[in-house]
Protein backbone atom coordinates (compact mmCIF):
# COMPACT_ATOMS: atom_id res chain seq x y z
CA UNK A 1 0.00 0.00 0.00
CA UNK A 2 2.97 2.28 -0.36
CA UNK A 3 1.63 3.48 -3.75
CA UNK A 4 -1.70 4.64 -2.32
CA UNK A 5 -0.79 8.33 -2.76
CA UNK A 6 0.11 7.87 -6.41
CA UNK A 7 -2.98 5.83 -7.15
CA UNK A 8 -5.34 8.35 -5.56
CA UNK A 9 -3.53 11.25 -7.20
CA UNK A 10 -3.70 9.48 -10.57
CA UNK A 11 -7.40 8.76 -10.13
CA UNK A 12 -8.09 12.40 -9.24
CA UNK A 13 -6.13 13.61 -12.23
CA UNK A 14 -8.02 11.18 -14.45
CA UNK A 15 -11.36 12.41 -13.08
CA UNK A 16 -10.33 16.03 -13.52
CA UNK A 17 -9.35 15.47 -17.15
CA UNK A 18 -12.40 13.44 -18.08
CA UNK A 19 -14.85 15.87 -16.47
CA UNK A 20 -13.06 18.94 -17.82
CA UNK A 21 -15.60 19.65 -20.59
CA UNK A 22 -18.39 19.65 -18.01
CA UNK A 23 -16.61 22.08 -15.67
CA UNK A 24 -15.59 24.22 -18.58
CA UNK A 25 -19.27 24.45 -19.57
CA UNK A 26 -20.28 25.43 -16.05
CA UNK A 27 -17.56 28.04 -15.91
CA UNK A 28 -18.61 29.48 -19.28
CA UNK A 29 -22.26 29.48 -18.12
CA UNK A 30 -23.19 27.43 -21.17
CA UNK A 31 -26.74 26.16 -21.31
CA UNK A 32 -28.62 23.73 -23.47
CA UNK A 33 -31.45 26.24 -23.73
CA UNK A 34 -31.71 27.81 -27.18
CA UNK A 35 -31.28 31.58 -27.21
CA UNK A 36 -34.39 33.64 -26.62
CA UNK A 37 -34.64 35.58 -29.82
CA UNK A 38 -35.89 39.12 -30.07
CA UNK A 39 -39.09 38.85 -32.08
CA UNK A 40 -40.41 41.79 -34.05
CA UNK A 41 -42.93 43.80 -32.06
CA UNK A 42 -45.07 45.11 -34.88
CA UNK A 43 -45.43 41.90 -36.90
CA UNK A 44 -47.01 38.60 -35.82
CA UNK A 45 -46.66 36.56 -39.00
CA UNK A 46 -43.56 35.57 -40.93
CA UNK A 47 -43.55 34.82 -44.67
CA UNK A 48 -43.89 31.11 -43.84
CA UNK A 49 -44.86 29.10 -40.73
CA UNK A 50 -42.28 29.32 -37.96
CA UNK A 51 -41.50 25.60 -38.08
CA UNK A 52 -40.69 25.90 -41.77
CA UNK A 53 -38.62 29.03 -41.31
CA UNK A 54 -36.68 27.40 -38.49
CA UNK A 55 -35.61 24.43 -40.58
CA UNK A 56 -35.65 25.76 -44.14
CA UNK A 57 -35.13 29.53 -44.18
CA UNK A 58 -31.90 28.99 -46.09
CA UNK A 59 -33.75 27.19 -48.86
CA UNK A 60 -36.36 29.94 -48.98
CA UNK A 61 -33.65 32.57 -49.24
CA UNK A 62 -31.93 30.70 -52.05
CA UNK A 63 -35.27 30.34 -53.87
CA UNK A 64 -35.89 34.06 -53.48
CA UNK A 65 -32.41 34.82 -54.74
CA UNK A 66 -32.83 32.71 -57.87
CA UNK A 67 -36.29 34.08 -58.49
CA UNK A 68 -35.24 37.72 -58.26
CA UNK A 69 -31.86 37.58 -59.94
CA UNK A 70 -32.41 34.94 -62.59
CA UNK A 71 -36.13 35.23 -63.36
CA UNK A 72 -36.88 38.84 -62.44
CA UNK A 73 -39.82 37.74 -60.26
CA UNK A 74 -39.87 39.86 -57.12
CA UNK A 75 -43.24 39.07 -55.56
CA UNK A 76 -43.71 36.19 -53.13
CA UNK A 77 -47.16 34.89 -52.22
CA UNK A 78 -47.01 33.43 -48.74
CA UNK A 79 -48.96 30.47 -47.35
CA UNK A 80 -51.68 32.78 -46.03
CA UNK A 81 -52.02 34.63 -49.32
CA UNK A 82 -50.09 37.75 -48.39
CA UNK A 83 -47.79 39.19 -51.02
CA UNK A 84 -44.24 40.04 -50.02
CA UNK A 85 -41.35 41.65 -51.82
CA UNK A 86 -38.59 39.05 -52.17
CA UNK A 87 -35.81 40.98 -50.52
CA UNK A 88 -33.41 40.09 -47.74
CA UNK A 89 -32.75 43.64 -46.63
CA UNK A 90 -36.14 45.00 -47.63
CA UNK A 91 -38.43 42.32 -46.19
CA UNK A 92 -36.53 40.10 -43.73
CA UNK A 93 -34.49 42.86 -42.16
CA UNK A 94 -37.51 45.13 -41.82
CA UNK A 95 -38.60 42.90 -38.91
CA UNK A 96 -35.50 41.02 -37.85
CA UNK A 97 -32.16 42.43 -36.97
CA UNK A 98 -28.96 40.67 -37.92
CA UNK A 99 -27.22 40.91 -34.58
CA UNK A 100 -30.11 40.00 -32.29
CA UNK A 101 -31.74 37.42 -34.52
CA UNK A 102 -29.61 35.87 -37.26
CA UNK A 103 -26.25 35.96 -35.50
CA UNK A 104 -27.46 34.72 -32.09
CA UNK A 105 -29.07 31.60 -33.43
CA UNK A 106 -26.28 30.91 -35.89
CA UNK A 107 -23.79 31.22 -33.08
CA UNK A 108 -25.78 28.86 -30.87
CA UNK A 109 -26.09 26.32 -33.67
CA UNK A 110 -22.41 26.70 -34.48
CA UNK A 111 -23.00 27.38 -38.18
CA UNK A 112 -21.08 30.65 -38.33
CA UNK A 113 -21.99 33.68 -40.40
CA UNK A 114 -23.22 32.88 -43.90
CA UNK A 115 -21.62 34.77 -46.78
CA UNK A 116 -24.87 36.68 -47.49
CA UNK A 117 -23.42 39.55 -45.51
CA UNK A 118 -20.26 39.80 -47.60
CA UNK A 119 -22.40 41.75 -50.07
CA UNK A 120 -25.88 42.35 -48.69
CA UNK A 121 -25.94 45.32 -46.38
CA UNK A 122 -27.12 44.95 -42.81
CA UNK A 123 -29.40 48.02 -42.44
CA UNK A 124 -27.95 48.61 -38.96
CA UNK A 125 -24.51 48.94 -40.54
CA UNK A 126 -25.89 51.23 -43.23
CA UNK A 127 -27.23 53.53 -40.51
CA UNK A 128 -23.70 54.03 -39.28
CA UNK A 129 -22.31 54.73 -42.75
CA UNK A 130 -25.25 56.77 -44.01
CA UNK A 131 -24.36 60.12 -45.64
CA UNK B 1 -28.09 -16.67 -75.21
CA UNK B 2 -25.45 -16.45 -77.85
CA UNK B 3 -24.67 -12.95 -79.20
CA UNK B 4 -22.22 -13.11 -82.07
CA UNK B 5 -19.94 -10.34 -83.15
CA UNK B 6 -21.86 -10.08 -86.41
CA UNK B 7 -25.16 -9.58 -84.58
CA UNK B 8 -23.57 -6.94 -82.37
CA UNK B 9 -22.33 -4.96 -85.35
CA UNK B 10 -25.72 -5.26 -87.05
CA UNK B 11 -27.55 -4.06 -83.97
CA UNK B 12 -25.15 -1.13 -83.49
CA UNK B 13 -25.70 -0.09 -87.08
CA UNK B 14 -29.47 -0.26 -86.66
CA UNK B 15 -29.25 1.91 -83.54
CA UNK B 16 -27.18 4.52 -85.39
CA UNK B 17 -29.68 4.61 -88.26
CA UNK B 18 -32.55 5.00 -85.80
CA UNK B 19 -30.80 7.86 -84.01
CA UNK B 20 -29.93 9.72 -87.20
CA UNK B 21 -33.46 9.12 -88.45
CA UNK B 22 -34.76 11.35 -85.65
CA UNK B 23 -32.46 14.12 -86.76
CA UNK B 24 -33.57 13.76 -90.37
CA UNK B 25 -37.20 13.90 -89.27
CA UNK B 26 -36.47 17.02 -87.21
CA UNK B 27 -34.96 18.71 -90.25
CA UNK B 28 -38.09 18.15 -92.32
CA UNK B 29 -40.72 18.85 -89.66
CA UNK B 30 -39.14 21.03 -86.99
CA UNK B 31 -37.05 23.35 -89.14
CA UNK B 32 -39.97 25.38 -90.42
CA UNK B 33 -41.37 25.81 -86.91
CA UNK B 34 -38.10 27.10 -85.48
CA UNK B 35 -37.70 29.39 -88.48
CA UNK B 36 -41.11 30.87 -87.79
CA UNK B 37 -40.21 31.27 -84.14
CA UNK B 38 -37.00 33.13 -84.89
CA UNK B 39 -38.60 35.53 -87.36
CA UNK B 40 -41.56 36.01 -85.06
CA UNK B 41 -39.23 37.17 -82.32
CA UNK B 42 -38.23 40.33 -84.16
CA UNK B 43 -41.81 41.54 -84.41
CA UNK B 44 -42.88 40.29 -80.98
CA UNK B 45 -43.80 42.54 -78.08
CA UNK B 46 -40.50 41.85 -76.33
CA UNK B 47 -38.68 44.95 -75.21
CA UNK B 48 -35.21 45.95 -76.24
CA UNK B 49 -34.10 48.60 -73.82
CA UNK B 50 -31.66 51.19 -75.05
CA UNK B 51 -30.25 54.57 -74.23
CA UNK B 52 -29.54 57.70 -76.20
CA UNK B 53 -26.99 60.23 -74.98
CA UNK B 54 -27.25 63.70 -76.51
CA UNK B 55 -23.63 64.84 -76.42
CA UNK B 56 -24.57 68.45 -77.28
CA UNK B 57 -26.81 68.71 -74.24
CA UNK B 58 -24.24 66.86 -72.15
CA UNK B 59 -21.58 69.39 -73.19
CA UNK B 60 -23.69 72.29 -71.99
CA UNK B 61 -23.04 71.32 -68.40
CA UNK B 62 -19.28 71.65 -68.03
CA UNK B 63 -17.60 69.26 -65.59
CA UNK B 64 -20.94 67.79 -64.59
CA UNK B 65 -20.65 64.28 -63.13
CA UNK B 66 -24.15 64.01 -61.67
CA UNK B 67 -24.95 60.81 -63.59
CA UNK B 68 -21.83 59.12 -62.24
CA UNK B 69 -22.47 60.30 -58.69
CA UNK B 70 -26.08 59.08 -58.81
CA UNK B 71 -24.97 55.67 -60.06
CA UNK B 72 -22.21 55.38 -57.45
CA UNK B 73 -24.71 56.22 -54.73
CA UNK B 74 -27.42 53.86 -56.00
CA UNK B 75 -25.16 50.86 -56.47
CA UNK B 76 -22.60 51.19 -53.67
CA UNK B 77 -19.73 51.71 -56.08
CA UNK B 78 -16.48 52.21 -54.20
CA UNK B 79 -13.92 54.91 -54.94
CA UNK B 80 -10.28 53.86 -55.14
CA UNK B 81 -7.36 56.09 -56.08
CA UNK B 82 -5.43 53.26 -57.71
CA UNK B 83 -6.70 53.21 -61.33
CA UNK B 84 -6.27 49.44 -61.48
CA UNK B 85 -8.75 49.02 -58.62
CA UNK B 86 -11.39 51.44 -59.90
CA UNK B 87 -14.94 50.20 -60.40
CA UNK B 88 -16.81 51.75 -63.31
CA UNK B 89 -20.45 51.38 -64.24
CA UNK B 90 -20.84 54.73 -65.94
CA UNK B 91 -17.73 56.81 -66.45
CA UNK B 92 -16.18 59.40 -68.76
CA UNK B 93 -13.94 58.89 -71.77
CA UNK B 94 -12.49 61.46 -74.19
CA UNK B 95 -14.85 61.76 -77.15
CA UNK B 96 -12.08 60.68 -79.51
CA UNK B 97 -11.75 57.31 -77.78
CA UNK B 98 -15.44 56.52 -78.08
CA UNK B 99 -15.60 56.12 -81.82
CA UNK B 100 -13.10 54.86 -84.35
CA UNK B 101 -10.43 57.49 -85.24
CA UNK B 102 -11.54 57.76 -88.87
CA UNK B 103 -14.69 59.54 -87.81
CA UNK B 104 -12.97 62.14 -85.66
CA UNK B 105 -9.62 62.74 -87.38
CA UNK B 106 -10.39 66.37 -88.42
CA UNK B 107 -12.08 67.29 -85.17
CA UNK B 108 -10.56 70.13 -83.17
CA UNK B 109 -8.36 69.03 -80.33
CA UNK B 110 -10.56 70.43 -77.57
CA UNK B 111 -13.59 68.72 -79.10
CA UNK B 112 -11.68 65.45 -79.25
CA UNK B 113 -10.83 65.64 -75.57
CA UNK B 114 -14.33 66.40 -74.37
CA UNK B 115 -15.30 63.91 -71.72
CA UNK B 116 -18.38 61.91 -72.65
CA UNK B 117 -20.28 59.44 -70.46
CA UNK B 118 -19.92 55.79 -71.38
CA UNK B 119 -21.57 52.73 -69.91
CA UNK B 120 -22.31 49.11 -70.75
CA UNK B 121 -23.88 48.95 -74.22
CA UNK B 122 -26.23 46.08 -73.30
CA UNK B 123 -25.29 44.46 -76.62
CA UNK B 124 -27.60 42.38 -78.77
CA UNK B 125 -24.82 39.82 -79.18
CA UNK B 126 -22.87 40.29 -75.95
CA UNK B 127 -19.40 38.72 -76.19
CA UNK B 128 -19.17 38.71 -72.39
CA UNK B 129 -22.15 36.37 -72.18
CA UNK B 130 -20.67 34.04 -74.76
CA UNK B 131 -17.47 33.51 -72.79
CA UNK B 132 -18.88 33.34 -69.24
CA UNK B 133 -18.27 29.77 -68.05
CA UNK B 134 -20.79 29.84 -65.19
CA UNK B 135 -23.77 31.68 -66.62
CA UNK B 136 -23.15 34.51 -64.17
CA UNK B 137 -23.90 36.99 -66.93
CA UNK B 138 -26.66 36.54 -69.47
CA UNK B 139 -28.97 38.42 -71.77
CA UNK B 140 -32.49 38.78 -70.42
CA UNK B 141 -35.11 37.56 -72.89
CA UNK B 142 -37.78 40.01 -71.83
CA UNK B 143 -35.98 43.32 -72.16
CA UNK B 144 -32.48 42.62 -73.50
CA UNK B 145 -30.61 43.73 -70.41
CA UNK B 146 -27.24 42.01 -70.02
CA UNK B 147 -27.61 40.99 -66.38
CA UNK B 148 -25.10 39.94 -63.76
CA UNK B 149 -25.53 37.38 -61.01
CA UNK B 150 -22.81 38.12 -58.50
CA UNK B 151 -23.69 34.96 -56.61
CA UNK B 152 -22.45 32.94 -59.54
CA UNK B 153 -19.44 34.95 -60.70
CA UNK B 154 -16.19 33.11 -60.02
CA UNK B 155 -13.99 36.05 -61.02
CA UNK B 156 -12.28 34.43 -64.02
CA UNK B 157 -12.44 37.77 -65.91
CA UNK B 158 -13.04 36.14 -69.32
CA UNK B 159 -15.89 38.64 -69.79
CA UNK B 160 -13.52 41.54 -69.20
CA UNK B 161 -11.23 40.23 -71.90
CA UNK B 162 -14.18 39.73 -74.24
CA UNK B 163 -15.85 43.13 -73.78
CA UNK B 164 -14.53 45.53 -76.45
CA UNK B 165 -15.83 48.55 -74.52
CA UNK B 166 -14.08 48.03 -71.18
CA UNK B 167 -17.46 48.11 -69.48
CA UNK B 168 -16.56 45.58 -66.82
CA UNK B 169 -14.58 46.04 -63.62
CA UNK B 170 -13.04 43.52 -61.30
CA UNK B 171 -13.05 43.82 -57.53
CA UNK B 172 -9.37 43.42 -56.69
CA UNK B 173 -9.97 44.62 -53.13
CA UNK B 174 -12.95 44.46 -50.79
CA UNK B 175 -15.26 47.19 -52.16
CA UNK B 176 -16.47 48.09 -48.67
CA UNK B 177 -13.08 49.57 -47.87
CA UNK B 178 -13.68 52.16 -50.61
CA UNK B 179 -17.20 53.12 -49.55
CA UNK B 180 -17.97 56.07 -47.35
CA UNK B 181 -21.73 55.56 -47.40
CA UNK B 182 -23.76 52.40 -47.78
CA UNK B 183 -27.08 52.15 -49.57
CA UNK B 184 -28.90 49.26 -47.84
CA UNK B 185 -31.27 48.78 -50.79
CA UNK B 186 -28.51 47.49 -53.04
CA UNK B 187 -25.84 44.93 -52.18
CA UNK B 188 -22.18 45.77 -52.34
CA UNK B 189 -20.06 43.27 -54.19
CA UNK B 190 -17.40 41.08 -52.70
CA UNK B 191 -13.74 40.80 -53.51
CA UNK B 192 -13.11 38.65 -56.58
CA UNK B 193 -16.21 39.28 -58.69
CA UNK B 194 -16.74 41.26 -61.88
CA UNK B 195 -19.40 43.94 -62.12
CA UNK B 196 -20.94 46.30 -64.63
CA UNK B 197 -23.95 48.48 -65.38
CA UNK B 198 -27.28 46.62 -65.51
CA UNK B 199 -29.42 49.53 -66.76
CA UNK B 200 -30.70 49.76 -63.17
CA UNK B 201 -32.76 46.57 -63.51
CA UNK B 202 -33.81 46.90 -59.86
CA UNK B 203 -35.13 50.44 -60.42
CA UNK B 204 -36.93 49.51 -63.64
CA UNK B 205 -38.84 46.87 -61.68
CA UNK B 206 -40.15 49.63 -59.44
CA UNK B 207 -41.17 51.69 -62.45
CA UNK B 208 -38.29 54.14 -62.07
CA UNK B 209 -35.83 55.31 -64.69
CA UNK B 210 -32.14 54.42 -64.42
CA UNK B 211 -30.40 56.54 -61.78
CA UNK B 212 -28.13 58.32 -64.30
CA UNK B 213 -31.05 59.27 -66.57
CA UNK B 214 -32.98 60.63 -63.61
CA UNK B 215 -30.01 62.60 -62.29
CA UNK B 216 -29.02 64.31 -65.55
CA UNK B 217 -29.79 68.04 -65.15
CA UNK B 218 -29.69 68.63 -68.92
CA UNK B 219 -31.98 65.68 -69.72
CA UNK B 220 -29.24 64.57 -72.10
CA UNK B 221 -29.98 60.89 -71.54
CA UNK B 222 -33.07 59.27 -72.99
CA UNK B 223 -34.00 55.75 -71.97
CA UNK B 224 -36.60 53.59 -73.63
CA UNK B 225 -37.71 50.60 -75.65
CA UNK B 226 -36.04 50.40 -79.05
CA UNK B 227 -38.67 47.92 -80.26
CA UNK B 228 -41.47 50.43 -79.73
CA UNK B 229 -41.69 52.89 -82.66
CA UNK B 230 -43.69 55.30 -80.49
CA UNK B 231 -41.09 55.56 -77.74
CA UNK B 232 -39.21 58.83 -77.24
CA UNK B 233 -35.89 57.20 -78.01
CA UNK B 234 -37.14 55.84 -81.32
CA UNK B 235 -38.63 59.21 -82.27
CA UNK B 236 -35.28 60.88 -81.61
CA UNK B 237 -33.38 58.20 -83.51
CA UNK B 238 -35.78 58.57 -86.43
CA UNK B 239 -35.22 62.30 -86.72
CA UNK B 240 -31.48 62.62 -86.10
CA UNK B 241 -28.22 60.91 -86.90
CA UNK B 242 -26.78 58.90 -84.04
CA UNK B 243 -23.61 56.91 -83.53
CA UNK B 244 -23.01 53.70 -81.69
CA UNK B 245 -19.68 52.57 -80.31
CA UNK B 246 -17.89 50.19 -82.68
CA UNK B 247 -20.94 48.55 -84.27
CA UNK B 248 -18.58 47.02 -86.87
CA UNK B 249 -17.65 44.40 -84.26
CA UNK B 250 -21.10 42.90 -84.57
CA UNK B 251 -21.96 43.26 -80.91
CA UNK B 252 -25.09 45.29 -81.62
CA UNK B 253 -24.66 47.99 -78.96
CA UNK B 254 -27.85 49.58 -77.65
CA UNK B 255 -26.42 52.87 -76.42
CA UNK B 256 -26.63 55.63 -79.02
CA UNK B 257 -24.88 58.99 -79.13
CA UNK B 258 -26.41 62.04 -80.73
CA UNK B 259 -23.59 64.14 -82.14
Amino acid sequence: MRDRVWIVAGLLLFLAVITYPFWHGVEARATSQPPVLVLPAHEKECVAPISYMRTSHMKLLLDWRNSVVRNDQRKYVSYDGKVYDMSLTGTCMKCHEKKGFCDRCHEYAGVGTPYCWNCHVDPALAEVKRP
Amino acid sequence: MKFTRREFVELSGACLVALSGRKVLAVFTGAKESEAASTGEATSTKKRLGMLIDTKKCLRAQNCTKCIEACDQAHNIPVFQNPAHQIKWIWEEPFDDLFSPAETQYLEKDRKDVLTPVLCNQCDEPPCVRVCPTGATWKREADGIVMMDWHRCIGCRYCMAACPYGSRSFNWVDPRTGLKTLNPDFPTRTQGVVEKCTFCAERLDKGQLPACVEACPEKAMVFGDLNDPQSEIRQLLASSYALRRRPELGTGPNVYYLI
